[in-house]
């Protein structure tokens, strides 16, 4: 009879990295790892070998230097005289701002059309359906210019709305006239809209941003307490004490106070006298087309992803809902949805992902984004193309592994919590 | 008796009420049953109405027959009277073959027209499980045939690279029984490298020599139109698998530096946009070879988009490989059966059919996004060729009609690749629910 | 060093360019084909037609050197390339010559190591407006919204100009010149600029031209002309003297028709030299005697190739202006041929 051998001693053979399994994971590893490393040597030697050759070893300076061109949109202050690292900054607000906003609204567009894909009404049924097919199978790209164009081509230009004295003589009315009581202006470059202006402002805008944003949080967390309080009587005694006034009160009585004290009054914008309107905020197309064509975009990605995640919660839940008395729309709400958002988070948190990385294509609309100001313009005009382009992704991986880690926090706190 | 009365036949149904049959029924159901969705459909069918009375009216005074837009505005006035707009469908009439096939010689279409061909034929046997298995060879063999019809030169060019996977396999098969399936592997690569390193392009030379059969060649910037989109499209799709598959294994592995580069690697590709990708292909890959290294743009570009399609294409399996019950790679131990094994025959079958959805809409992503390499100068059917048209005196000013006309083509190969994958769910949906 | 560099299964020899070497002169002989960076379609300068050839103003400058070296001017392959590829494609020898109207700038010339040889087109920045907008100087835009190609030297000069005028401007940046055409006659720009030559040209096509002017204005010197990389002297001299060649044939009034007519009768020293029956010139710098000949006989002279693709009677409606010969006001002028 055999005896069972004991365990292998240490006697160790160099044929047992290949042949022993114990060893031969590290084997593996470590010829991979020289690889690896082997092969990024080999890249970076070539890379500085060739930046060499050419004159100009890896250098960021440029990006101190004057950037000499202007930009549509901005966000922060900037002129042809800024710095090339501003444009970037301008360039990269311009990206945020789009892709949060894209975020939002295809978020809703989502949700809407990926409940109204299963509404009984056979019209709008086919509609959502169509919308979903057809924005899933056409490029992106087609879609931004298929957006921009129309929103130029269609709406008037700014000279439309122009009174001209002679006008005024005759009596014409101007081709095109402002909307919603004369304060918004929908035109072929923008959307024109009232922006603020305070006649008692303190000296410095910050100032004035800092007394506004303290009362509105000031207001909120009184709203807070007010509503906690009303819970705890609630709970303590089953009657919930009437708030809803106490809380409008709260809400919008000390920033009333506030605007009226510092002398606030809607910017309204003025119709041409020369080439643009005068005053108000402008909303400019690029952008406009650029959120509407990523929100429709994105918004057919997320429609399937909300219809999948519907239809995966198992027809028991909906018949339990009805046999409690719900009607359709609160089995929606409160037992459909919580439940299938589980199912729906994780692709969700892609599509956000691509969403950002999509507002790279915003040349296509003339907006400019990080891409069209760090790696065009600036890529285009220092010839830094390495440096540029390395920043660029690195920028660009930044963000995306920030908002992956941010849905995926949320996204374990709606998980089911197994015990 | 009094003469009581005794129905002795049953009365014919009555009609249902005129709300509750035909078409007035349908109606009621699927249109406007209660006040929300009478709301909903009234919308619906006003956006149907804007959409419909803008558009129709520009198809229907379409011209087909005009040497330039100038005629075709006056074709158009002449027509349907003063300040009518109609589309131009004559510059398509002129100027298909450029979305198709770009700047391709013309007398050489039937080339691209015949790969395509075989692509269909070659991919059968992939997709539908009825067609006859033998096929298998040609698509194992179909990237030479395709390569020769499309780039034509000597025949003897794919013939000879071809041969390097033999040299890969011979290595492999003999190498196995010696030293296992990871090592053998490693060792077959590193034969068929040195293959293509050192032997290919001196045997080719040689039997081009000696054996001068071949095509007239065609150069890759000649490529353009839908023709380059499925180049790139397919070529990528097709090797971004394999290379997907690996990685997924490489994410799930137990060796932790293995792990850590598959990790670093996805995340770094899915975190930048495909577009900062296309840029680095046709402008930074340069400094990172040896310097004087130059090759094809449109490699270049496959080469990173693979890249880009595997990336996604791993954390499509992943999902596929985390989905499967632990059970069955418990199962597999079990049996006794090493990794690779176990990978094969239990746990890839089943994770790769749970991604097939997954998979697929990452191919039709990967093929709507060729076109973002007009932003590289390539002759993209969107963009390429569109500016190429209007670049045209003749035709300069043209807006919609290119775009309408790429749009359909990618609507219909994309919505039949989405098609295709539901087909396949159905099918291979085996659990019953 | 010929060597190619194979990549992966697919890796062929028609795929692989090939080792760039030290000498561009010799890679194009020994490639049999010369390779040409042009633009991606740009009216009148270089553009594939219905059947896929390149025409235009830039593209016959590639072929005049294609036939000077290689004796044939359809041996040229012509890569398309962005304002954002075309400077990488040079330097790394993707191309042997970029003719894609590029601006000549002191720091592209010295930063980004690249030579012009000279200079094909004198260009310079305008700007184009709507008649009823009652505007006749680029100095009464003060507060417009202007639209403008990304990616070109004429941002910096637009940006430039408005600050040196103490006027502001509302910037569109604008991927191509279609957009940007098509986005000025919608009316979302109230001026579109870029250089004269494309002004005229955009005009030239659209249905109201009578309706649009371009401002007298001329904001910037744009000499647009073909570049080669630093370091190569010789291949440059080809490139310049070729071009000089188209020159030297207009002022002494050979055309792609005369070319052996003239070489028979003449009795000029300097086109004796030019068509090679005297002297070596051509062999001097690398290539046949019958170069410069070849390449008027391919493309004919300087002013045909002005007046075939961009000159008037064509649809774009080019004046010579500037680009005249020095004899004619203009600027064109081409040292001795000696």
């Amino acid at each position: 009879m055999t005896m069972i051998n004991a365990a292998p001693r240490d006697d160790f053979r160099l044929s047992m990295l290949i042949y022993d399994t114990r060893y031969r994971a590290i084997t593996i590893q470590l010829f991979v790892l020289a690889l690896v490393l082997a092969a990024i040597w080999w890249l970076g030697s070539n890379l500085q070998a060739n930046l060499e050759a050419k004159g100009r070893p890896l250098s960021f300076e440029f990006l101190w230097s004057r950037a000499g061109y202007d930009i549509g949109q901005t966000f922060i202050p900037y002129t042809s005289d800024s710095t090339h690292f501003r444009a970037m900054l301008v360039g990269l607000l311009n990206t945020l701002v789009l892709a949060l906003l894209g975020c939002f609204f295809a978020t809703i567009i989502g949700v809407i059309v990926g409940v109204l894909r299963l509404s009984k009404n056979w019209l709008v049924a086919l509609l959502t359906s169509i919308y979903v097919e057809i924005f899933r199978n056409i490029p992106l790209l087609l879609w931004i210019l298929v957006i921009f164009v129309p929103l130029y081509e269609m709406t008037p230009a700014p000279n439309a709305f122009k009174v001209t004295d002679e006008m005024i003589a005759s009596g014409t009315e101007p081709a095109a006239s402002m909307i919603l009581g004369g304060t918004v202006a929908v035109t072929n470059r923008g959307t024109y809209i009232p922006g603020f202006l305070f006649d008692r402002g303190f000296e410095a805008g910050w100032m004035t941003a800092l007394a506004i944003f303290l009362v509105i949080g000031g207001s909120l967390a009184a709203h807070l307490t007010l509503t906690a309080r009303a819970r705890r009587v609630q709970e303590a005694t089953g009657v919930r004490p009437t708030t809803w006034w106490k809380s409008l009160i709260v809400l919008f009585a000390p920033l009333a106070l506030l605007l009226w004290s510092l002398g606030f009054h809607l910017d309204i914008p003025q119709p041409p006298t020369r080439f643009n309107f005068e005053g108000g905020v402008v909303v400019q197309n690029p952008f406009v087309a650029m959120l509407i064509a990523l929100s429709l975009y994105t918004g057919a990605f997320i429609a399937e992803i909300v219809r999948a995640g519907i239809q995966s919660v198992s027809r028991g839940q909906t018949e339990a809902a009805f046999a409690l008395g719900l009607r359709p729309n609160r089995t929606m709400n409160l037992v459909i949805l919580p439940q299938a958002l589980r199912v729906i988070i994780p692709p969700l948190i892609s599509q956000f992902l691509n969403l950002t990385k999509n507002t790279s294509l915003g040349i296509a609309a003339s907006y400019a984004d990080l891409r069209g100001t760090l790696g065009g313009v600036t890529l285009n005009q220092t010839g830094r193309e390495v440096e540029a382009m390395l920043l660029m992704m690195l920028i660009y991986l930044s963000i995306s592994l920030i908002i992956s880690s941010l849905m995926n926090v949320y996204n374990r706190s709606v998980q089911l919590k197994e015990r | 008796m009094s003469d009581a009365f005794f129905r002795t036949e049953m009365t014919p149904p009555k009609a249902p009420p005129i709300t509750e049959r035909g078409v007035v029924k349908w109606l009621r159901e699927n249109l406007f049953a209660g006040p929300y969705n009478t709301i909903l459909t009234l919308v619906a069918l006003y956006v149907l109405y804007l959409f419909l009375s803008s558009v129709i009216p520009w198809l229907l005074n379409g011209v087909w027959n005009a040497n330039s837009l100038q005629e075709c505005r006056e074709i158009v006035t002449a027509s349907a009277g003063e300040g009518a707009t109609g589309a131009c469908w004559a510059m398509i009439r002129e100027r298909w073959n450029q979305f198709l096939f770009g700047l391709y010689p013309q007398d050489l279409y039937w080339r691209p027209a015949v790969a395509l061909g075989l692509l269909l034929v070659a991919i059968a046997p992939v997709l539908f499980p009825k067609v006859p298995r033998q096929l298998f060879w040609l698509t194992l063999f179909y990237p030479a045939i395709a390569f020769f019809l499309l780039w034509g030169g000597s025949i003897w060019t794919p013939i000879v690279a071809m041969m390097g996977f033999g040299v890969m396999a011979l290595a492999y098969r003999l190498l196995v029984p010696l030293s296992g399936v990871t090592v053998a592997a490693m060792l077959g690569v590193l034969a068929a490298v040195l293959w293509w390193l050192f032997i290919d392009a001196p045997l080719a030379e040689a039997l081009s020599a000696a054996l001068p059969v071949g095509l007239q060649s065609v150069g890759s910037d000649q490529f353009g139109g839908f023709l380059l989109a499925l180049v790139i499209g397919v070529t990528a799709i097709s090797f971004s698998l394999p290379l997907g598959i690996l990685l997924a294994l490489g994410r799930q592995s137990d060796l932790p530096v293995v792990k850590m580069l598959c990790v670093g690697f996805i995340e770094f590709i899915r975190g930048v946009p495909l577009i900062t990708l296309i840029f680095t292909a046709a402008l930074l890959l340069g400094y990172f070879l040896p310097r004087g290294t130059n090759f094809d743009t449109i490699l270049r570009v496959i080469i990173l988009v693979t890249f880009f399609a595997a990336a996604y294409l791993a954390e499509v399996i992943r999902g596929g490989l985390a989905a499967l019950p632990r059970g069955q790679y418990e199962a597999a131990d079990a049996l006794g059966l090493d990794y690779w094994r176990a990978q094969r025959l239990i746990i890839l079958p089943q994770a790769l059919k749970i991604s097939i959805p997954g998979i697929v809409s990452t191919f039709i992503g990967l093929f709507k996004d060729t076109t973002l390499v007009s932003f590289v100068a390539l002759l993209d059917p969107l963009r390429g060729v569109t500016s190429v048209v209007r670049a045209d005196l003749n035709w300069k000013g043209i807006y919609w009609e290119p775009y309408i006309f790429v749009g359909a083509i990618f609507f219909v190969i994309c919505f039949g690749m989405s098609r295709y994958s539901m087909y396949l769910e159905k099918k291979l949906k085996t659990d019953h629910r | 060093m010929k060597k190619s560099v194979f990549f992966g299964a697919l890796a062929a020899t028609t795929l692989v360019a090939g080792m760039a070497s030290a000498a561009t002169i010799d890679d194009v002989k020994a490639r049999g084909e010369l390779l040409c960076g042009s633009s991606t379609g740009l009216t009148g300068f270089g553009a594939p037609d219905a059947s896929g050839n390149w025409t235009g103003f830039d593209v016959d400058l590639c072929r005049a050197v294609a036939a000077a070296v290689l004796g044939d001017a359809t041996k040229v392959k012509f890569v398309p390339l962005t304002g954002e590829t075309r400077f990488t494609a040079l330097q790394s020898g993707e191309v042997d010559l970029l003719a894609r109207n590029s601006t000549w700038t002191m720091s592209r010339d010295s930063e980004l190591a690249l030579d012009f040889v000279a200079v094909n087109y004198y260009d310079g920045q305008g700007f184009m407006v709507k008649k009823d907008l009652g505007v006749s100087s680029a100095k009464e835009l003060d507060g417009a919204t202007v639209c403008i190609q990304t990616g070109t030297t004429t941002e910096l000069n637009l940006a430039d100009f408005f600050k040196q005028n103490n006027i502001t401007y509302q910037p569109v940046n604008v991927a191509d010149d279609n957009e940007a055409q098509s986005q000025y006659v919608a009316g979302a720009c109230d001026a579109y600029t870029t250089d004269a030559s494309g002004l005229a040209a955009s005009r030239a096509t659209l249905p109201d031209a009578e309706n649009h002017i371009i401002l007298p204005e001329i904001i910037s010197k744009e000499p647009l002309g073909p570049v080669v990389r630093h370091g190569d002297n010789n291949w440059g001299d080809i490139v310049r003297w070729t071009y000089y060649a188209l020159l030297i044939a207009e002022e002494k009034g050979i055309t792609q028709a005369n070319v052996e007519e003239v070489l028979a009768s003449t009795t000029d020293e300097e086109v004796k030299r030019l068509l090679g029956a005297s002297g070596d010139m051509g062999v001097k710098i690398g290539l046949d005697n019958a170069a410069f000949k070849n390449a008027i006989l391919a493309v004919g002279n300087y002013g045909e190739i002005f007046a075939r693709n961009i000159g008037e009677g064509t649809s774009i409606n080019l004046a010579r202006g500037l680009n005249a010969l020095w004899t004619q006001g203009g600027l064109q002028y081409a040292p001795p041929f000696r």
